[in-house]
């Protein structure tokens, strides 16, 4: 049993290494040996030239930060939609009963249609631009945001609900100063799954209704049979991604540790 | 998933909403045909699709073919994935040789392999239970792996101690200690296929729930994109639930911990 010996530092790191060349050779030697011809299978360094050529020669209509630009743009605004619509809902639905039970069957009987099952309806409201893929984006994102604010809300130790009652404050100030801050580090953990569900709902809607971003530009790669762009989109959209969740994982970081402070 | 909602308060609700919506639709008409089918046109599709058939098929064609694709590759990423992320959990070394593959491939949603699938497999089944099983093999194998890492030392530590044999371990220490976790994974898993699958019969498939929505979207046919939309959550709850019962079968303990 390997729990009988402890590993050292140096032979993790050798088998780290050993695990990151070993997954590049494969991939080296499969394309080498043409495994699968080399317009379906590019080696690892064609790929990452692609990636940098796309910088500069524009494919499917634009270059490859254009194409980010305007998946950006659009994520920006779905996710937005669902974390402004979303906590502010979970909890009052955490601090009115009537609430929770009204937009409780409603919510549970969306909740299993996958996002981009939305994608006809949404391209049908509100076009293909940038009004549809912001929908789905939402569709991803929204449940979330929004019962990661409930169950903060609901995890409110009730003494302070009591003191805030025998206190005589209103529910407004109830939700601001007692409700909103107990459930922020529920909320954070939300807002990051929400965002990434968010991006992949993304990169589903640009797959099938757009005109421009990251998926549109890999589905169009696809039709070309340019392997070499489909992967080095789906490298660049993986990047963003991590890029995103570091970026949420630095604010909340900043924000529980302001908590300890005060 | 919610606290507090009566089984009448639900009826209640679902059947204002319902209400709303053929008020909205049906007798105001405030809400256009072309962006919102009446409930009575979304029935009539129903029917439709059921009897006669609609894109290739009848409904219950296209909802198996769906359920068929969703269970082989879900089941292909979970036997692998499970014992990955358990050995992952269990050995340090393993970790340290695997981790950084997984680590450079996890980023990438599971969508955005659709095409590289079809490039690869063509439009096709095999091209859909690849990417089913790209998107249920991450999470199978990260709570896997986690719930091999909360079980409490001092168990490992006695059932070594003692002496148990790999086999044993594996069947008595490992697996129902890491059981609670496992299963959180199987469900984000199941999520994460019925997403990918209906994106990938969207952007191209000959049956399947997808492709009627595909179908559908392109005919300009609202009212069969709702049917379709609600087999996609009624096949998603079933799944889930039916997941859920298997849940309950292999954790009794929990259930018994549940009622005292």
């Amino acid at each position: 049993m390997s729990l009988a010996r402890p590993m050292t530092d140096r032979e993790r790191f050798a088998l780290t290494c050993v695990g990151t060349l070993g997954f590049f050779c494969v991939w080296y030697l499969a394309a080498f040996f043409q495994f699968a011809p080399a317009k379906f299978l590019p080696m690892p360094h064609e790929v990452a030239s692609k990636l940098v050529q796309l910088c500069g020669q524009p494919f499917a209509g634009a270059i490859l930060p254009e194409h980010l630009l305007a998946s950006l743009k659009r994520y920006a605004m779905g996710f937005g939609l669902a974390a402004v619509i979303g906590v502010p809902l979970g909890l009052l639905m955490g601090r009115f009963r009537w609430l929770d039970r009204v937009v409780s069957p409603v919510f549970d009987s969306l909740r299993f249609i996958a996002p981009v099952a939305w994608v006809p309806f949404a391209a049908l409201w509100f076009g293909t631009g940038i009004g549809g893929p912001t929908l789905i984006i939402f569709a991803g994102a929204f449940p979330p945001c929004l019962i990661n604010s409930y169950r903060g809300a609901k995890s409110v130790e009730v003494k302070y609900l009591e003191a805030a009652a025998m206190l005589g404050i209103g529910s407004y100030r109830t939700i601001t100063e007692v409700l909103f801050p107990a459930a922020v580090p529920s909320i954070i953990a939300g807002l990051r799954i929400g965002a990434g569900l968010g991006w992949m709902s993304l990169v589903g809607a640009e797959l099938i209704v757009a005109n421009s971003g990251m998926g549109y530009m890999i589905v169009k790669g696809q039709s070309a049979i340019a392997t070499d762009i489909v992967m080095a989109g789906m490298i660049a959209i993986g990047a963003v991604g991590v890029a995103i969740d570091v970026a949420l994982r630095k604010l909340e970081a900043r924000l529980l540790r302001h908590r300890q402070e005060n | 998933m919610f606290v507090g909602s009566r089984l009448s308060t639900v009826l209640l609700v679902l059947a204002a909403m319902i209400v709303l919506w053929y008020v909205a639709t049906t007798i105001t008409g405030l809400v256009g045909p072309a962006r919102l089918p009446q409930p009575l046109e979304v029935w009539q599709s129903f029917v439709a699709i059921a009897t006669d058939g609609y894109g290739n098929g009848r409904l219950h064609q296209h909802v198996l073919h769906s359920l068929k694709l969703v269970a082989m590759g879900f089941t292909v990423a979970v036997c692998v994935g499970v014992p990955l992320g358990l050995w992952m959990g269990h050995s340090r070394r393993a970790e340290a040789l695997i981790n950084p593959t997984f680590l450079l491939l996890r980023p990438i949603p599971p969508l955005a392999w659709i095409p590289l699938a079809i490039v690869w497999l063509g439009l096709g089944d095999a091209a859909k239970i690849l990417v089913i099983f790209v998107a249920a093999f991450v999470p199978s194998v990260i709570n896997s792996y986690t719930g091999v890492r909360n079980i409490d030392k001092p168990v490992l530590e006695a059932a070594r101690m003692l002496g148990i044999r790999r086999f044993s371990f594996v069947r008595e220490v490992l697996v129902p200690g890491s059981l609670p976790m496992i299963f959180t994974g199987l469900r984000l898993s199941l999520q994460a296929s019925w997403t990918t699958l209906v994106a990938a019969e969207l952007i191209g498939a000959l049956y399947g729930l997808g492709s009627i929505l595909n179908q559908a979207a392109q005919d300009i046919y609202p009212a069969m994109i709702m049917v379709a939309m609600i087999f996609v959550g009624i096949c998603g709850a079933t799944t889930t639930w039916l997941l859920g019962q298997v849940e309950a079968r292999a954790m009794p303990w929990r259930h018994e911990r549940a009622l005292q």
